[in-house]
């Protein structure tokens, strides 16, 4: 890593734990309640609190965020596929999933719940067909951007559509999945939560409700950083693996 | 006269969309001989990049005769054209070396040859030291040479060149003409070269086709008479000033 990327990595550092001294100082100066904003040190300290079953909790909506999002990237890049391989199916569908992508995703959830019961695997469920338009959506048109005179290089050459699609499509359009990768992880936290607010029995989200109940502020907002955390890591994960796969110069965004 | 390479008698093409047909060529009627290098200059849209792309076989034509390829000088239509455009189409995400492999790559040819043939092409077109960068790590002409390379990998008897130093600056153009003339002297390829500028058309050409504005016809096939090996010094010389005057009369420019 070069000096500027250090400098960069020091700088954000930086201004993340200023932040969070920033809160600390406002609710201590401010002297604000603990059941209106707990210090961050409040807050992480009800992590030693065993009956709040912290892992059982974080795991379960780490599984809803990361199965749903995992889920939709697979099938909304595979989806992208079809629709760039038959232009018929492109003519007919692509209007349907513009409008589906109308609806308000989080309206649909009460729904998912009626049919397939509140639990791990409805929020899944949830979170998938939150993350799967954008990803798809983006998918599809990073595909479609190929430049017609290099269809045409390849054509004078009779290559096939399989080639043209494996080594000009593909990799060309892979800027374009991160970039609807990218957009999907803040959909997918918010849509795993929401699932989770709507009926359950576990989940950070579930969590915070019960707590608020209790007017444990320092747990909820112990709650909302984990996951955040997951967030994050979601997030970190799409940015390392763009930074593998997508040089420099072709990155969206 | 030996059997011209590429033969178009009245070649005709019209394009149809749903509103209108488009007479994009109207009897075209060349003859080029193998190892020419042709300049093709005409007022824009007039069908000149229509015209490569019939010889490419990638459109249709919808009157006349086609006929490229000789007895002495076969020609297979799905291996032996090679393609270059304004702009370099190189794929980002390939390095310069990957790049000129493509063309390789799609005809299932075999690598480790090619490898090597995409590094002497890249050493001829001095790129050199660059096989392992990055399209973006390269200036425009830079790029447009790897491109050139690129259509010369798997060795095609034809090459066709859009206005191919289109997009370049006027000193970076010229340097790449003078390399161009080399690498078709060396290569003794087919070439035929679309182009804006007339004066590039002259300096490179064996001949001109002069075309006219839409429908396409040819206004004049013109011989150009000067020596085989050219330098900058010809464009100076007093035929070389004819060649040009007449050229931008045909087009009336003058
Ligand atoms: N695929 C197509 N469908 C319909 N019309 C087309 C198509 N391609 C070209 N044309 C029309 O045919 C005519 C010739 O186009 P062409 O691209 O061959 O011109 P050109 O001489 O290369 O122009 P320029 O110098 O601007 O590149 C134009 O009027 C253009 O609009
Ligand atoms: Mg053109």
């Amino acid at each position: 890593m070069t000096a500027a990327t250090w400098r960069k990595i020091a700088i954000a550092t930086a201004v993340h734990i200023a932040f969070v001294a920033f809160w600390w100082l406002a609710v201590i100066l401010g002297d604000v309640p603990e059941y209106i904003l707990p210090t961050p040190w409040l807050a992480l300290k009800t992590l030693g609190e065993p009956n709040f079953n912290w892992v059982f909790h974080f795991t379960a909506t780490a599984q809803e965020i990361f199965g749903g999002y995992i889920l939709a990237v697979v099938v909304g890049v595979a989806f992208a596929m079809f629709f760039t391989w038959s232009a018929r199916l492109d003519a007919a569908l692509m209007p349907l999933l513009v409008t589906l992508n109308m609806i308000p995703k989080v309206a649909m959830a009460p729904l998912f719940i009626v049919w397939l019961r509140f639990g791990i695997q409805t929020n899944i469920v949830i979170t998938f067909t939150i993350c799967f338009f954008p990803i798809l959506l983006n998918t599809a048109r990073g595909l479609r951007e190929v430049e017609p005179d290099l269809l045409d290089l390849v054509r004078a050459l009779n290559g096939s559509r399989w080639q043209i699609f494996s080594k000009i499509q593909l990799p060309g359009a892979l800027p374009y999945v991160f970039s609807g990768m990218k957009v999907a992880t803040v959909l997918a936290v918010a849509g795993a939560i929401v699932g989770e607010f709507i009926q359950s029995d576990r989940g950070l989200g579930w969590f915070m409700l019960v707590t608020q109940e209790a007017l444990n502020t320092d747990a909820m907002v112990m709650a909302l950083m984990l996951v955040t955390l997951i967030g994050v890591v979601l997030y970190g994960s799409v940015i390392l693996l763009e930074r593998i796969f997508v040089v420099q110069d072709a990155r969206v965004e | 006269m030996a059997e011209s390479f590429i033969s178009l008698t009245d070649v005709r093409k019209v394009y149809r969309t749903r509103r209108e047909e488009i007479e994009a060529i109207q009897n075209i009627s060349i003859e080029v001989q193998a190892g020419e290098l042709v300049s093709i200059v005409g007022p824009s849209g007039c069908g000149k990049s229509t015209l490569l792309k019939i010889l490419a076989g990638l459109h249709p034509h919808d009157g006349g005769e086609v006929r490229i390829g000789s007895a002495a000088e076969p020609f297979d239509p799905s291996r032996d054209v090679g393609m270059v455009f304004q702009q370099p189409l190189l794929l980002k995400w390939r390095r310069i070396l990957e790049n000129v492999l493509l063309p390789a790559e799609i005809l299932g040819l075999p690598m480790k040859q090619s490898r090597e043939r995409a590094r002497d092409l890249l050493a001829m077109v001095g790129l050199a030291g660059f096989e392992t960068n990055y399209p973006y790590q390269l200036s425009g002409g830079m790029q447009q040479r790897a491109a050139i390379a690129r259509a010369l990998v798997h060795d095609p008897k034809l090459i066709l060149m859009d206005e191919p130093f289109g997009a370049l600056d006027a000193l970076t153009r010229e340097k790449m003409n003078l390399e161009l003339m080399q690498i078709w002297r060396e290569s003794r390829k087919t070439i035929l070269f679309v182009t804006h500028g007339i004066q590039e058309a002259v300096f490179l050409g064996s001949h001109v086709a002069v075309m006219t504005a839409r429908p396409a016809r040819l206004a004049e096939y013109m011989t150009i008479d000067l020596p085989e090996k050219r330098d900058l010094a010809i464009k100076t010389q007093e035929n070389f000033g004819e060649y040009t005057r007449r050229i931008y009369k045909l087009l009336d420019m003058d």
